[in-house]
């Protein structure tokens, strides 16, 4: 019965499940832009720095070839004495500083925006383990691991002879990207992150919310976002944890604010539900054996 | 100039056994050979690791090692590449050449040279030996950030003491090359007329001996957290994890320049050489050096913008990181001015010379990129992070080693190099190398984390194209390997200037330099000193 509330919990989400996938593509060459205003900003001063870069590299990589094929003995040029010239000393000099200002100022905008994490109107606790996450929804009973999916995890076996490129999920290879239970968000929601870790050092990442946060033993590390756009979110531990590092995704089912207040509502629910379950000593089978199907881990 | 060197003080009145020579031996050029060939075999050993890494990722699944011995891979390969390819190479060449360039007859603290060297290959002995160890190798990263490194089993104490002798190594070597340079400079070398390598060679003893000390500090402090239940970075206990990486990245940024300062050194000599032109900018050259090094000290937290700093520390690290494009660009944009009006061949020292300039330039773009906070929060710990150090580590400290060796070797050995091979190498490598860490920007930015073994299928194509050219760029480097030993036997002989436009006392003694030079010191006629102009 409870398994069976838990589908119900879960196809409520079906609905906006491939609104807007964000998984990584083949041959793909750039950072994404990413779903919301933060992930935007991000992507743009990327791009405005790789421009810039682009820009002067060409510039002095021009000179270089220009006079590797004009100065070269070959052709009978014969050297100049010189070896200084102030004025062009000072001109590269001054010219970078100001380009560096340029830079530093959208970015030291965007930095500060990033880092105001007041007027969450939602609060999430992320715990990392070896090797899984831990998602608690402050203030409901809702908390719960997700780990990598058993397909992926059957593949991705030393030999296991399994073919990786047959993990998919709605006709996207979701190999080592996708977990049992996702983080629901809601979208157009400002979504506060609190981020641990129990064991060692990981990180949280998503690309497509345009940040990557590192879950430190003994610290609380805090980050936001606001989501655009309904859609599967797919990310991974960003810092070296041991043996499984790379096998600890992260996927956020991100749905309209509507549906997540049901979704969160039922969810609660059921985990209320199991602790009011496992505080009664008649029921000796603890609910939380079935980790995956049990909405609830109350300790 | 001071062609009265002292050819026949040549060793050939006392012969030293093999083991006089090669153990006990003093002499400078003696062990500045020993530590180059140690850094060949280590770079031979990290690479084989880096291909062991690299077949693990030709294609997504497990199909070699599992994902522990992965790790340990990833971890010793960067401790064997760092602390033993790239820093013994430069202090090998700094052995060989700095007396030669100053006019000295020997090292200032010769028996303490001997030691500094033979600490080495016991330090790597120890280091290697720990991959056959009960529980294995290290393999939470080189940067051996805990709670994770101290995880593994008891090898870590012998990957500790390896440290600790690899730094009592680094540091002694410092402390002589410094004492060299102060004081046995011929008479009329002053500081400000002395070759840029020389001066990049002083900068960075003054760095190694600054922060070799701080990394000894944390990994003794790991080792107490280990084995003597002290608590510094454990939380647990009150200690602090994030502590450790602010200590050892004050080390760890000062040491990035460690490996990249003589570089710029070696690339001063080597293009004015070939251009036939002063170096454009010397003072300019040495002050860009002494900012760079100055500004290591204080942009160490940018390895840790994801760490939950303050604001205003984010805002500090991100600036000074940037202010670090200014000293830089001011030498590629001299470089590229030495070659201006030059009259330029490229025979293969120049062509990795500037083979460095571009490609090191383009490392340093992408480090200008993860300067940016937050696009940082988007690139750190990715393949974007990987290409950028490898841009700057490979195609730029890698790059120079190879440039000077091929600058050199013949001062060395007394013979030309086979020149169609060189040439051969330098392409093949350039072009492998790229193919090999070109793709790992679009990994990254696609959003593939580092130091994982295996990844999605997204990630294939670029992986399998990255380690084909693995594969050819550590297969090019066994060609180096033999163009070195060939030379080694014999040749075309070498004249004593070797290269027409090249300048500096190094130049005026014969070739092969022999075992005895400069024992009394040379004139200085500043014309012919080293390259430029020295009062600009």
């Amino acid at each position: 019965m409870m398994a069976r509330r838990f589908l119900t919990a879960t196809a409520l989400l079906a609905g906006s499940a491939g609104a807007a996938l964000a998984n990584p593509k083949p041959w793909q060459l750039n950072m994404t832009p990413g779903v919301t205003e933060m992930s935007r900003q991000v992507y743009d001063l990327h791009m405005l720095i790789l421009w810039i870069c682009v820009v002067i590299g060409v510039l002095v990589f021009g000179a270089m070839a220009y006079a590797m094929f004009k100065f070269r003995k070959s052709k009978g040029a014969v050297a100049a004495r010189w070896s200084h010239n102030t004025t062009a000393e000072i001109v590269w000099t001054v010219i970078p500083v100001l380009i560096l200002v340029a830079m530093a100022w959208p970015a030291t905008k965007t930095l500060i925006e990033m880092a105001d994490t007041d007027d969450a109107e939602l609060t999430v606790k992320v715990t990392g383990y070896q090797w899984l996450w831990r998602y608690e929804y402050v203030g409901t009973d809702v908390n719960f691991v997700s780990k990598l999916d058993r397909d992926s995890d059957r593949t991705r076996m030393l030999r296991s002879g399994l073919d990786p490129a047959a993990v998919t999920v709605d006709g996207e290879n979701t190999y080592l990207l996708n977990v049992d239970r996702p983080l629901v968000l809601p979208t157009g929601t400002k979504i506060r992150f609190v981020i641990t870790a129990n064991d060692v050092i990981h990180s949280w990442w998503v690309p497509a919310l345009g940040w990557k946060q590192d879950a430190i033993p003994g610290f609380i590390n805090e980050a936001w976002t606001r989501i655009d756009t309904p859609g599967t979110y797919r990310g991974q531990c960003a810092e070296l944890c041991g043996k499984d590092h790379g096998f600890m995704p992260i996927v956020v089912e991100a749905v309209p604010p509507a549906q997540f207040a049901a979704w969160l509502g039922e969810t609660d629910a059921i985990a209320k539900a199991a602790r009011a379950a496992e505080a009664a000593p008649a029921v000796a089978a603890a609910p939380t054996a079935d980790a995956g199907a049990s909405a609830a881990d109350a300790q | 100039m001071a062609t009265d060197h002292t050819a026949h003080h040549d060793a050939h009145h006392h012969t030293p056994s093999f083991a006089q020579r090669w153990l006990f031996g003093t002499n400078h050029k003696d062990i500045g050979t020993l530590y180059l060939v140690f850094s060949l075999v280590m770079f031979l050993i990290g690479g084989a690791m880096a291909l062991v890494i690299r077949a693990e990722l030709f294609q997504p699944g497990l199909q070699l090692v599992n994902p522990e011995f992965f790790n340990q891979m990833t971890t010793v390969h960067a401790l064997v590449m760092i602390f033993g390819a790239v820093m013994p190479a430069f202090v090998g060449l700094g052995n060989w050449m700095i007396p030669l360039m100053v006019g000295a007859p020997d090292m200032a603290l010769p028996r303490m040279n001997n030691w500094s060297f033979w600490i080495l290959p016991f330090a790597f002995l120890m280091l290697l030996s720990t991959l056959f160890m009960e529980g294995g190798g290290p393999a939470g990263g080189w940067t051996l950030y805990p709670p994770l490194s101290l995880q593994g089993g008891n090898s870590i104490a012998f990957v500790i003491f390896a440290i600790h002798l690899m730094g009592i190594s680094s540091i002694m070597g410092a402390i002589n090359i410094i004492a060299t340079i102060l004081n046995m400079r011929a008479p009329g070398m002053d500081l400000l007329k002395m070759p840029i390598f020389v001066w990049s060679w002083l900068i960075t003893a003054f760095l190694l001996i600054a922060v070799m000390p701080v990394l000894a500090g944390a990994v003794t402090m790991l080792l107490t957290d280990k084995f003597f239940a002290t608590s510094f970075f454990n939380a647990a206990g009150g200690g602090d994890p994030v502590l450790f990486q602010h200590i050892f990245w004050f080390f760890g940024h000062p040491e990035v320049y460690i490996m990249i300062l003589p570089a710029f050194g070696i690339i001063s000599e080597i293009i004015p050489t070939f251009a036939r032109k002063p170096l454009f900018g010397y003072q300019a050259m040495v002050y860009a050096i002494a900012s760079i090094a100055f500004l290591s000290f204080i942009v160490w937290a940018h390895h840790m913008f994801t760490v939950g700093m303050p604001l205003g520390g984010e805002l500090f690290f991100m600036y000074a990181t940037m202010l670090i494009a200014v000293p830089t660009g001011v030498k590629v944009f001299n470089w590229v001015s030495t070659m201006w009006k030059g009259s330029m061949t490229f025979e293969t020292p120049m062509l990795f010379a500037l083979g460095f300039v571009v490609m090191f330039t383009i490392g340093g773009f992408s480090g200008l990129m993860l300067a940016i906070v937050p696009a940082d929060f988007q690139y750190h710990d990715t393949y974007f992070v990987v290409a950028h150090f490898h841009y700057v580590l490979v195609t730029g400290a890698i790059f120079a080693i190879m440039a000077g060796t091929y600058y050199w070797l013949p001062k060395w050995t007394g013979f030309m190099y086979n020149e169609t091979l060189g040439k051969w190498h330098f392409w093949l490598s350039t072009i492998f190398v790229n193919l090999l860490f070109f793709p790992q920007h679009f990994l990254g930015l696609a959003g593939m984390p580092r130091r994982i073994p295996d990844y999605n299928i997204a990630f294939s194509d670029f992986n399998m194209i990255s380690s084909v050219g693995a594969f050819g760029f550590g297969l090019s480097q066994l060609l180096f390997a033999y163009i070195v030993w060939s030379c080694a036997r014999g040749g075309a002989r070498a004249t004593d200037r070797v290269w027409e436009g090249a300048k500096g006392l190094e130049w005026t003694v014969p070739s092969p330099a022999p075992h005895h030079t400069f024992t009394t010191p040379p004139r200085i006629d500043d014309r012919e000193l080293a390259h430029g102009d020295v009062s600009h």
